[in-house]
This record gives structure tokens, sequence and C-alpha cells, in this order.
């Protein structure tokens, strides 16, 4: 396993005060908490924290880990010495509320596994079923998955209980089925799906958010898709049917004539699915053929000839 | 670590059709009802319906909660403090969405 330097982690230095080591926590904390942050790695940092917190605001296991850390780098292989032994308190409580769940194996070989439900327990002085956590997570999916619906893969890391009746962490592939029209920021909720129960309790839920990945040229408004559409001055001003491309396909939409740059046109019930489905919303965006050619300077020449005009006549100018 | 697969077919879709009544948000949360009504005195959240027996909870709602409730446990905040930081999460979603609706790459 490798070695974890929590003071690394939490960016204060060996020497530093419990209440530096609090302030670091609060701070990080805040940073990288899963519903708040938009860090990548959010929740695995926030989990490393809350690990590295763990020990190090207990002057008892700090002492204990400050022992055993001289001399080890972050992230380098490591074996606890034969003869180690950490004599765990229960009862010791606090601002994290001790679940140790998803800590590290490096904290389990020193601490003890289960330490976090035996705690949990023993300071409500119940040893009855205890519930597992509720679990959660994203599910990023692209813009066609979320038109066409379909299974997605999700690999969750999973407390159990071994035959030992220790906690280990479980690699778990689930098959979802993720419904036609699904929106971002919907979450599906797999019940019993979340973490394991204990002495007969029942196991969490887990809940799932959709988010979706960037399109290349459409973005999702709710259950609309908006798409800017790039037409040629004679396609708008002469009104003509252009190809669009939407999630379910090809469509042609008759331009109305003397269409402007910006103006924007609907199609009914070409978004994402659903009761009522979405519409597409498209935007229309000019572009202006280059003057690259003798011919083509002079038929723009002949346009200002026969056609001229101010757009800027409203800025009074 | 091991690995195992599990075929699930599908699961419940928090969609806007789905509403809650107190018990389902309770048995969710896996507290007790005392403490939805301190979130709905703080105006976290905000049922429909007159009386606690008749409320609904939509799963924004639900949403909600779950995240006052992980921020009161994980940050130490209080009621106030998790409703404040909620509001001003919601905020910077939709700022966040409107920036993404602005940087739609041109080709």
């Amino acid at each position: 396993m490798e070695f974890k330097d929590y003071y690394k982690i939490m960016g204060v230095a060996r020497d530093a005060s419990q209440e530096d080591i609090k302030r670091a926590y609060r701070k990080l904390a805040r940073k990288y908490h899963p519903d708040v942050s938009k860090e990548r790695n959010a929740e695995e940092r926030f989990k490393e924290l809350g690990e590295a917190y763990e020990v190090l605001k207990d002057p008892e296991k700090r002492a204990a880990y400050d022992q055993i850390a001289t001399g080890h780098q972050h992230g380098e292989r490591f074996t606890p010495p034969p003869d180690w032994a950490f004599d765990f308190n229960v009862g010791g409580g606090g601002f994290t509320g001790g679940d140790t769940t998803g800590f590290s194996d490096f904290f389990d070989s020193l601490f003890g596994r289960n330490t976090g439900r035996r705690r949990q327990a023993g300071r409500s002085g119940w040893s009855g079923p205890l519930s597992g956590h509720d679990q959660y997570a994203n599910i990023h999916i692209s813009l066609e998955e979320a038109f066409s619906g379909g299974t997605q893969t999700v690999a969750l890391a999973v407390p159990e209980i071994d035959a030992q009746g220790r906690l280990t962490n479980k690699t778990r592939t689930l098959n979802v089925m993720i419904p036609k029209g699904i929106k971002e920021g919907q979450r599906i909720r797999l019940s019993g799906q979340g973490g394991p129960g204990l002495q007969g309790g029942t196991a969490g839920d887990l809940y799932l958010e959709i988010r979706y990945k960037p399109h290349r040229f459409f973005h999702a408004e709710g259950a609309d898709i908006a798409l800017e559409l790039p037409v040629t001055p004679w396609e708008a001003a002469l009104g003509q049917a252009v190809t669009v491309p939407t999630l379910g396909g090809k469509v042609e939409l008759k331009l109305p004539p003397n269409s402007q740059s910006g103006q924007k046109l609907r199609l009914k019930g070409r978004g994402l699915p659903g009761k009522p489905p979405g519409d597409q919303l498209v935007t229309l965006r000019i572009v202006t053929p280059e003057a690259a050619t003798v011919e083509a300077k002079a038929l723009y020449k002949k346009m200002a000839e026969i056609m001229p005009m101010n757009p800027r006549a409203y800025m009074g100018v | 670590m091991t690995n195992e697969t599990l075929i699930i077919s599908s699961g419940i879709v928090l969609d806007e059709t789905v509403n809650l009544s107190l018990a389902d948000v309770c048995e969710a949360c896996r507290i007790n009802a005392e403490s939805i009504f301190e979130m709905v005195n703080e105006g976290i959240i905000d049922p429909e319906g007159s009386e606690p027996m008749n409320w609904r909870f939509n799963t924004i709602a639900l949403k909600r909660l779950q995240t006052a409730l992980h921020l009161q446990r994980d940050l130490g905040v209080n009621l106030a403090g998790a409703a404040l930081a909620l509001d001003l999460l919601e905020e910077l979603e939709a700022l966040r969405r409107r920036l993404t609706e602005h940087a739609t790459p041109h080709e």
C-alpha cells in the first residue's frame, strides 16, 4: 500500500498546532466539499482530507502516526511495522462524525477497520441495526445518450463486509437504465444500492445525478436543445430551406424571408423526448462569404449600389 | 479490491412528476419529522400543502434537504448557514449555465 502524508494532504507543517490543523481542515473541507465544489476529484480529495483530519485532530492518533511517519514520503510503498498496534480509544467523537468507510487501506492498516462504525454504535450506546449510508455519484452522458436512452455502466467503490466481518472496499459495476429524455441535474435513485447496513440494518440508497458532456454544437436548456445555425446571406434573405441537424436526425427548415442574424426559430418537439417533448431552438448566424476574387468584390460593390443600407442609422451615425 | 458485476434494470428517476410525503422524505433522508419542520421554518424547503399531513415535496426539495444535511454534517454549518449556502449554490449553478450557453464554440 502507499504511504499517506497526512500533513501534505492538509497543507500544514509537521509541527502545526491543533488549531492550525483544524483551521486548515475547515478551509479545505469547504473548498472540496462534493456538494459545493466543481473541482475535479473533489469527492476523492474530500475523503482524503477527512482521513487526514481523522488522524491529525486526535493527539493520540497523531502521535502514533508521527512515530511511523518519519522517513516516509507521500505515495511511497509502505508496510506497517510488525509490532504495530494502535489502542483505539472508543468514543473519540468530533467534527467529521467519524465515519471511516471509504478511508484508505493505509488508514485501515494503522488504525483498524470498522472503527467508525464501532464508534458510532459505541457513542450512542446502541448496538441495534445500523442502516447503510446513501451514496452519491454523477453520471456523465452525451446529449445523444440523453435523447435515445440506454444503459450506462457505473463503477463505484462500495464498502462491503467480508466473511470476517470487516469492512473492505469493493469495486461494483452497475448497469443503469437511462430513460429517454433524462435532463441534466435529474437524479436516479437506486434503493438499497448504497452502503451496506450493519447488524441487520437496511442498505443505503444510491443517487446518480445526470451530467451532460459538452456537445460540439448543441446545448440543452431544460428539455429544449439550443443550436446556433450558420446560414448564408442569400439563404437568410430569400428564405430558403436549409438542412438542420437535430438529435433525432436531419430536418429541413424553411427560413422566413429576410431573416437576420440572431433571429430565433423553434423546431417544435425536436428537443429531448418527454411529455411534452422539448423543442429545438435555432439561432441564426449569417456568415458572409469572403470577397476573395475580383468577381466577388465586384458583386459586393454591385450589392452596395443596388441595396444601399446603413445598419448604424439608429446610432445616429 | 474485488470486482463483481450486478445487473440493474432501472431505478426511480427523480423528475418533476415525483412528489413525496413527509414520511417519504423522512425515510429517504433518515431523519425525523422534527428536523424537517426546522428546515421548513428556516425556509430551506417549501412544501406544497397547508398541513404537515398533506405536505408534498418535489425532488428539488429532496436534493436541497440532503445537501443541507451534508453541509451540516461535514462543515459544521448551522441551518441558517446551510440555507444561505444553498441559495448561493443555486445562483452559481444558474450563472455557470448561462456562461456555457454563451461559450458555445463556433466552427
